[in-house]
């Protein structure tokens, strides 16, 4: 089997319900349909650190790190050049008090996250997954329309973004609520492997020269 | 022809080139690409695969870079020794990326050290990196261009070696990196390794390394063997597309070596990512342009 896309797909729809977010499981793919925050290092800092909340109501949606470039449309709204995911554990530091205060049900990023956010997800019915990283123009495609903006204050990239999607995806669940966090653990057994290949390399290097 | 006139015409041609480059792959990188593709069998790696060649298409459609990290731009100059308008070559690189950022647009991404400033056109000290070979009997000049992203710059390193380390270490030091920050950078990857006497030239054949054709072999039969065992070696890792786990991870490994000194033996990496922009474009004395590594997807 080679790779098409045949599967029928799983798409969400915010608000998420909570059972919704706990029937996920590490390694599922989903596409979701509704609202998304995107949110990055200075904003997980001013909400967590600072307690500032915004006006937008964080419950039940996604947020997703990204730091997206967007343009001034005609109509003096705003249009979606390019959003593709930014490193997420960056933001592992706030990222557990972040769900607790806010009520976000599903974190889109790329890369793995800690413990703490793990915890977080398995306490408050949350999930992280990952967007393809790189996959910028896609990305873009499935915003419909950026539908408001706050703490323009923190820059372009920093603000809270907040735009309808529609089937954004693929979002490779990466931690769920039953313990699974994928990409710790695949980041163990690389480590595994790794140690096992030195073994094989030492072998086959012998007599290379 | 007058030199302003020259200068701007190989302004305009380079930043044509780095307009296509940053929205469409090489032919090699793409070819590549649709092998792993095909081979893949993990549904949530087939996933990305898809994600990916839906990206790249739709970059096409929509006119749009490939990756919003359209990096900080590099030239590996080789400049025919009888190319008549040597003295014009860094002016007009300066001034393609200076167009190419506005037109494109790519993203500012040059930052003054000390500063902390970013310069808004991508021009600054080091930004293009240009790097020169002069090459005695030609009359035209070829470009090599790399996109330096973020992300698949920070895996890279060099480190100076003992030489009883001998090659497993220089295997080692590319497999360390790999996990450590390899994994974040996008793969599958692209590894060049460069061997050499310091660490400045172990870095710079790395890149050297990276910026040869996928599928190309080191003529030299135990470097070309060597590229083979480490592109093993990190395939059964199974880190696959974007570390979610997968059949290959690496598109491929190529090795560069200089002499090293008794007592030094220096190893450099440098990665690409998945989506690895990098082009080579030729000039020829009449100051006509010719792309030859995107062929291919310039039909996309
Ligand atoms: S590693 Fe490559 S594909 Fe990923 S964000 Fe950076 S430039 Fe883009």
């Amino acid at each position: 089997m080679s790779c098409e896309n045949t599967e029928n797909k799983k798409v969400l729809t915010t608000p998420f319900r909570e059972e919704d977010i706990r029937s996920l499981r590490a390694g599922d793919v989903i596409y979701i349909s509704g609202t998304m925050v995107t949110a990055r290092d200075d904003g997980h800092k001013r909400l967590v650190k600072n307690g500032v909340f915004p006006e937008i109501d964080l419950e039940g949606l996604a947020l997703y790190h990204a730091g997206p470039i967007v343009c001034k449309n005609d109509a003096g709204g705003y249009d979606m050049v390019s959003c593709g995911p930014t490193t997420s554990m960056r933001m592992e530091k706030f990222q557990a008090e972040f769900i607790e205060r806010s009520g976000v049900r599903l974190i889109v990023g790329k890369g793995g996250m800690g413990e703490k956010t793990a915890e977080a997800c398995r306490k408050y019915g949350a999930a992280h997954g990952v967007f393809p990283g790189g996959c910028a123009v896609v990305a873009a495609k499935c915003v419909e329309e950026i539908t408001g903006v706050e703490w323009e204050d923190l820059g372009m990239p920093e603000a809270l973004w907040k735009f309808r999607v529609k089937e954004f995806g693929p979002i490779i669940v990466n931690i769920d609520t039953h313990g699974g966090n994928m990409i710790a653990d695949n980041k163990k057994i690389f480590e595994e492997r790794k140690a096992e290949q030195k073994k094989v390399l030492s072998e086959k290097l012998k007599d290379f020269h | 022809m007058e030199n302003i006139n020259v200068r701007e015409r190989i302004a305009g041609c380079v930043a044509d080139f780095l307009n296509i480059m940053s929205k469409r792959l090489p032919d090699d990188v793409y070819d590549r690409l649709c092998e792993m593709k095909e081979a893949e069998t993990l549904p949530s790696a087939c996933s990305v695969y898809d994600c990916m060649f839906e990206n790249i298409r739709e970059a096409v459609r929509l006119d749009r870079p490939i990756c919003q990290d359209t990096g900080l731009i590099q030239f590996f100059v080789k400049a025919g020794a009888k190319f008549p308008y040597l003295s014009e070559i860094s002016g007009a690189l300066e001034q393609a990326v200076r167009i190419a950022t506005k037109k494109t647009p790519l993203r500012p991404n040059a930052v003054l050290p000390f500063d902390e400033k970013n310069t808004g056109d991508n021009i600054a000290p080091g930004s293009p990196w240009i790097e020169w070979e002069i090459v005695p009997d030609s009359d035209s000049l070829t470009l090599e261009i790399y996109m330096a992203g973020g992300g698949c710059s920070l895996p890279g390193k060099a480190v100076v070696l003992m030489p009883s380390a001998g090659y497993e270490g220089v295997c080692d030091v590319v497999l360390e990196a790999v996990c450590d920050r390899g994994i974040n950078a996008c793969p599958p990857l692209v590894i060049g390794v460069g061997i050499g006497t310091c660490a400045d030239s172990a870095g710079v054949l790395s890149k050297k390394a990276l910026l040869r054709k996928i599928g190309s072999r080191n003529p030299h039969p135990k470097a070309a063997e060597l590229e083979k065992i480490i592109k093993d070696a990190v395939n059964s890792i199974g880190i696959g597309p974007n570390a979610l786990k997968g059949k290959e991870s690496v598109l491929d490994v190529n090795v560069e070596f200089g002499a090293h000194h008794p007592a030094t033996l220096a190893v450099g990496v440098s990665f690409g990512c998945w989506a690895t922009r990098r082009g080579v474009l030729e000039i020829n004395r009449e100051l006509n342009c010719e792309i030859l590594s995107h062929k291919k997807t310039l039909e996309l």
